[in-house]
């Protein structure tokens, strides 16, 4: 069960080299994306994420808000 | 694993940076006025008046202590009052826009409604700054 944390404890992560993920549409993810994010969308994560991702290092994950 | 619970609306209303076709739009963040004047619900207007006119500014945001948003004085409200308390001559509850709404549709509105200004806050109702018509108009949006 992911860990559920807010803007102050994302921004910490980010500077410690977590990488960060948003699942929303890839349109979307163009439009406005956080600093450094990849783009992961929910339909494609699970065939996705194991190429892209390196379980070694945190990973964060959002969406467009709490819904 | 961790989970951004308030996401992508979270962050950009924060103003913070962001990435993508979007950033290039001029935002609401960019041209808002952070030092625009603010005061409290309990402070008399006379005295609210007098240190506002010293600014320079005709306009006043009215902030609990927490900097949250509860009303607005513009023009005609900072003429009203002597010793009432800002509470009784304020236009309280006023639209408010986040800082990374592109600034086109914040003019749209505010043209619409004729609003000379606006505040905008974060998502929690903190004050940002306050956006004037003017300053829009001199980022190129009109």
């Amino acid at each position: 069960m992911p860990q559920e944390i807010d803007r102050m404890h994302v921004q910490r992560l980010m500077r410690e080299g977590a990488q960060v993920v948003e699942v929303l549409p890839r349109e979307e993810f163009e439009q406005d994306h956080l600093p450094g994010a990849i783009s992961l969308p929910l339909r494609s994560l699970e065939t996705e994420a194991r190429g892209k991702l390196d379980s070694a290092r945190p990973i964060l994950v959002y969406c467009w808000d709490t819904a | 694993m961790y989970d951004y619970v308030g996401g992508k609306l979270d962050w950009l209303a924060a103003g913070l940076a962001s990435e993508g076709t979007n950033a290039t739009r001029p935002r609401a963040g960019d041209v808002a006025r952070r030092e625009v004047p603010t005061c409290g619900l309990e402070e008399p207007m006379r005295a609210v008046r007098e240190r506002v006119a010293a600014t320079g500014w005709n306009a006043c945001v009215v902030v609990n202590e927490e900097r949250v948003v509860l009303g607005l004085l513009r023009a005609e409200e900072l003429q009203k009052g002597h010793d009432e308390q800002v509470q009784r001559v304020m236009r309280p509850g006023p639209s408010t826009f986040r800082p990374h709404v592109p600034l086109d549709d914040i003019l749209k509105f505010m043209v619409a409604h004729d609003l000379p200004n606006t505040p905008i806050t974060t998502s929690d109702g903190t004050l940002v700054g306050l956006i004037r018509r003017e300053d829009v108009a001199h980022s190129g949006s009109e």
